[in-house]
């Protein structure tokens, strides 16, 4: 079958999946920011039982992979008692593993801010959470940005593996599409178009935008 | 901890010294930095520090802003402890509130600035009357506006200190601190970063306030003209120990100590 007549016969069903594909994304990106500035933060804590918190975190999704996590979240828990629903676990097991790779791309981003500047905060007496929260976060997210950038399209990629648990995301349509039809070709190959096309026309753009945009608010440009 | 029993709750006198270093020790490891200092700065005096680079300058000025924690004995700012706190009579270690309660009193200029870049001009010396004093927008907006024409700053208000000159920083850093209206100033080296052609225009300003304030300032400095003709005294630094100390005409005219004759030889020679 032609490229063309392929497409004009599932559309509908590779639009439903990108539009679950993106709606994953953007609900584990708030999640996984969530979550790295938690365990960013608390990395950082002179409490050592809050800082060991974090590191265990960290450590246990840095060190397993994402399926597994993803099985964990989806088919173990329920064994526990905690059933979570399908779309639900999707964007939680991969949101809480990018929040893992962000939560040291806070810490790396807050220990980038010059010592002068906490000193400069204190010396008007601002409180520990103004001098955080109004000094020091905002010059360490510009830094950040940067591979804030990569790790959102990794992001985007590892939302194909809610597939795996039946999530109805893109990936998920296309392989549905290449069982009935098997045209492996030309279903997969537009698969690869569509998370190129988020890829590179709409997350990177966006981060672009953004660090342009923070780059002004800080008086650079 | 060290023993603080025999320091007095507070400091009496009529009026009390505004800066009292009372046997105040610091040290890094086995580095003793300032070794039993004791330092009383009255309301209202200009007290500028010289002393060779390691001497414990910039200590003096961080353990005062509480940017440094002591090893021994007690400060005071305005007779009440600043360290130290009491508590059922005696002195213990201040707690973090009681830190931010007696920090007020003081401000400080850095030799870079600091200023946030992430807020114009206005904007840095707004931050701490709105965020820490909690003042209206409004009052806090014309309180910095009053300060940035002062320093000579305020037809740059809206720019961000990316945009600004070392001078023009430094400048507004005075006002940012400024306008936390405290009774003691901090300035440590803060022309120590500036190109020599606008060295004036902070000093300038300096002098204004020592002119038309009744402000309590401690300055650290390798300006000798500038410290001689703006000073009530100079506290000459070495090895930790307040070395010599006395009126600017006192000091540079007839150092009675070695060290002091040497370090002052050793800077002019230097010019
Ligand atoms: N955080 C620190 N850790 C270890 N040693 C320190 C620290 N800060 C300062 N020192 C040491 O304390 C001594 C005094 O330092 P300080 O900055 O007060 O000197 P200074 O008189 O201001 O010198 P300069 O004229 O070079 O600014 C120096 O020997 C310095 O190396
Ligand atoms: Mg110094």
């Amino acid at each position: 079958m032609a490229f063309f007549d392929f497409l004009q016969q599932y559309w509908p069903r590779l639009l439903s999946g990108t539009g679950i594909t993106l709606a994953q994304f953007l609900l584990a990106a708030v999640l996984g920011i969530a979550i790295s500035l938690a365990m960013g933060l608390m990395k950082l804590s002179h409490n050592a039982v809050v800082r060991g918190a974090a590191v265990t975190y960290i450590e246990v999704f840095r060190g397993t992979s994402l399926v597994v996590q993803l099985y964990w979240i989806f088919f173990v828990l329920p064994l526990f008692g905690l059933s979570i629903e399908k779309f639900t676990a999707g964007y939680l097991a991969v949101g809480m593993n990018i929040g893992a790779y962000g939560a040291e791309l806070v810490r790396g981003g807050i220990l980038s801010v010059p010592k002068g500047q906490w000193e400069a905060a204190l010396a008007i007496n601002m409180s520990p959470a103004q001098r955080m929260r109004r000094i020091i976060l905002p010059q360490a997210l510009v830094n950040m940005l940067p591979p804030w950038g990569n790790l959102m399209i990794e992001l985007l990629k590892g939302t194909a593996l809610v597939s795996l648990i039946s999530v109805a995301d893109l990936m998920f349509e296309a392989k549905q599409i290449n069982a009935t039809t098997f045209l492996s070709a030309q279903v997969f190959g537009a698969a690869l178009v569509i998370y190129y096309v988020l890829a590179r026309f709409m997350v990177t753009p966006f981060m672009r935008w953004l660090e342009h945009y923070m780059a002004r608010k800080l008086g650079r440009v | 901890m060290h023993d603080v029993s025999a320091f007095p709750l507070q400091i009496a006198g009529d009026p009390a010294p505004m800066v009292s270093f009372r046997k105040v020790t610091k040290s890094y490891g086995a580095l003793t930095v300032l070794d039993e200092l004791d330092l009383d700065v009255k309301a209202g005096e200009m007290v500028s520090i010289i002393g060779p680079s390691g001497s414990g300058k910039t200590t003096v000025l961080r353990m005062l802003m509480t940017l440094e924690e002591i090893n021994g004995g007690v400060i005071y700012v305005d007779g009440q402890p600043l360290t130290h706190m009491q508590k059922n009579g005696t002195l213990v270690p201040a707690s973090q509130k009681h830190l931010r309660n007696r920090r007020a009193d003081i401000g400080m200029c850095f030799q870079h600035f600091n200023l946030f870049p992430h807020m114009t001009a206005l904007e840095n010396c707004m931050e701490g009357p709105v965020q820490v004093l909690g003042l209206p927008k409004k009052e806090a907006r014309e309180r910095s506006e009053e300060l940035l024409e002062m320093v000579g700053m305020i037809g740059k208000k809206d720019q961000h200190p990316s945009r600004l000159s070392g001078g023009q920083q430094q400048r507004v850093a005075i006002a940012r601190a400024l306008a936390m209206r405290p009774k003691v100033m901090l300035f440590d080296e803060v022309t120590s970063a500036l190109d020599p052609e606008v060295i004036g225009e902070v000093t300038n300003v300096i002098r204004k306030l020592v002119s038309e304030h009744n402000l309590t300032m401690l300055m650290v400095t390798h300006q000798m003209g500038f410290a001689r003709d703006i000073s009530d005294r100079i506290c000459f630094f070495y090895g930790g120990k307040i070395e010599e100390q006395g009126p600017p005409a006192e000091l540079f005219g007839n150092p009675k100590k070695e060290r002091t004759q040497q370090f002052l030889s050793a800077v002019k020679e230097a010019v």
